[in-house]
């Protein structure tokens, strides 16, 4: 055990934490949105656009996220047009590539996530709304989205924790996060299980910070109070 | 489509062993993962509470810290300590491990993590008089398990391994940081040398979500095998 080497590689590593975590918010929060609109377009009775988020969903759930970083970040640049629009500004940078192929992913979980909780509120509490003289509209916004989003807390919170997992294939597009800077730690001091174990003791902290957040927000927002 | 040609102008026959590579990678990854749940699934469900520390310990450090730095530890420090442990026996010369090998036990020590929480699940999930009528009955707890709980244990299971399954499908696109030429790999190379990343990275997509199709049927025949009767 190479206790100095835990110790001066500690900060750096710490440093590179704040990459992974600005990874992480960034594609989450689009994530979240893009999820939410899918799941929409799931509950829609025109089969087009049924099928056209089932097969969104499909595709980014059945590949690696790997391949899907690689065709946005390798691929993309190959198109001639893309280099010409404004988007080459966006393309060309690893960091924005990285947060787009993992909010199209974490987009397609979560909206599986948010259909299925749709899917199980009960058809009596619409029918209580409508009932009520209330508008579709408002009761789609007001009644179903704020149930929807409590019931798929505990399945929103394991998609947070892999995909801050996820956030370790940035590395793989030249990012230095916190797994990247621990790989290059690694094979320039072939040192791998001390950095394993600091590395790893930071990852093991963020998921137990996001493990009891939405523990607590699960007891928050529960119906038996 | 020549870029896909058999033979030495395409890519065709080299992407096709890739995939067997990555089909081959999963499967000692899914076994070495039964493995350890084999081993880890009675620790969590033990008395002791030790042994639960334990079973607790793998699957949580396991399943919260990202795969990649688990490939980086076995890819860098294998060799090593395989080094150390034939220095104690007085062998110094450079071991070097097969990138197979090393993939598919990391691979599988992560995949083994979630099929033991796949496996206490279904047999916390068992009806408690089971445990019962067989004590009662005097079979022993051999037989206990092998006749009448890993049954009904599958059956609970199986659906949840399906998950597993594609989990460390996915996973194993990962181990082409080790050089292991699987499909990502392969597609790494192509892409290089034909300059042409966008086509052969979709390809490889497409091998995947292939695979992950091919097998979900497939579980799901198993599935309907092992609910008869219910």
């Amino acid at each position: 055990m190479d206790f100095d080497l835990m110790f001066t590689s500690f900060p750096k590593l710490l440093g590179a934490t704040v990459v992974t975590l600005k990874l992480l918010s960034a594609s989450l929060f689009f994530g979240l949105f893009l999820g939410l609109f899918f799941a929409i377009l799931r509950l829609n009775k025109n089969i087009f656009i049924n099928k056209f988020a089932y097969g969104y969903s499909y595709i980014f759930r059945g590949t690696p996220l790997l391949v899907q970083i690689f065709i946005i970040y390798f691929g993309l640049g190959q198109i001639e047009y893309l280099r010409t629009t404004f988007l080459w500004v966006i393309l060309k940078e690893p960091y924005w590539c990285a947060i787009i192929a993992f909010t199209l992913n974490t987009g397609a979980y979560t909206s599986e996530i948010l259909r299925s909780a749709f899917q199980t509120i009960k058809p009596g509490i619409i029918e209580a709304g409508k009932s009520l003289g209330i508008s579709n509209k408002i009761i789609f916004y007001k009644i179903q989205i704020p149930i929807a989003i409590r019931q798929s807390l505990p399945a929103y919170g394991n998609e947070i924790i892999l995909m801050m997992k996820g956030t370790s294939l940035a590395s793989t597009v030249t990012l230095m996060d916190l797994t990247g800077v621990a790989k290059y730690i690694i094979s320039t001091t072939f040192k791998p299980i001390e950095v394993f174990i600091v590395a790893g003791g930071i990852y093991l902290f963020m998921t137990f910070i996001i493990h009891n957040v939405i523990k607590y927000l699960e007891k928050k927002y529960s119906f038996q109070q | 489509m020549e870029l896909l040609a058999f033979g030495k102008t395409g890519w065709g026959d080299e992407l096709f062993y890739a995939t067997l590579m990555t089909i081959a990678v999963s499967i000692t990854a899914m076994l070495v993962g039964f493995f350890f749940a084999l081993i880890f699934t009675p620790l969590k469900l033990s008395k002791y509470k030790t042994l639960n520390l334990v079973g607790n310990f793998y699957t949580t450090v396991i399943r919260g810290v990202p795969e990649l730095l688990v490939i980086y530890l076995f890819f860098f420090g294998g060799s090593g300590a395989i080094m150390y442990v034939a220095s104690i026996f007085g062998y110094y010369e450079y071991i070097e491990i097969n990138a197979f090998i090393t993939g598919s036990m990391a691979i599988g020590i992560i995949s083994g993590a979630y099929s033991t929480e796949v496996f206490r699940g279904a047999i916390q999930s068992i009806d408690k008089g089971q445990f019962e009528a067989a004590k009662v009955l005097g079979i022993n707890k051999f037989g206990q398990f092998y006749k009448i709980i890993l049954p009904q244990m599958l059956r609970l299971a199986i659906p949840n391994l399906s998950n597993v399954w594609q989990i460390t499908l996915k996973d194993t696109s990962l181990i082409s940081v080790t050089g292991l030429v699987e499909i990502m790999r392969q597609s790494y190379i192509a892409a290089g040398s034909t300059r042409d990343p966008l086509f052969f990275y979709s390809f490889a997509a497409v091998l995947y979500l292939l695979l992950t199709y091919v097998s979900m049927k497939l579980i799901n025949k198993l599935e309907v095998r092992y609910s008869r009767g219910y």
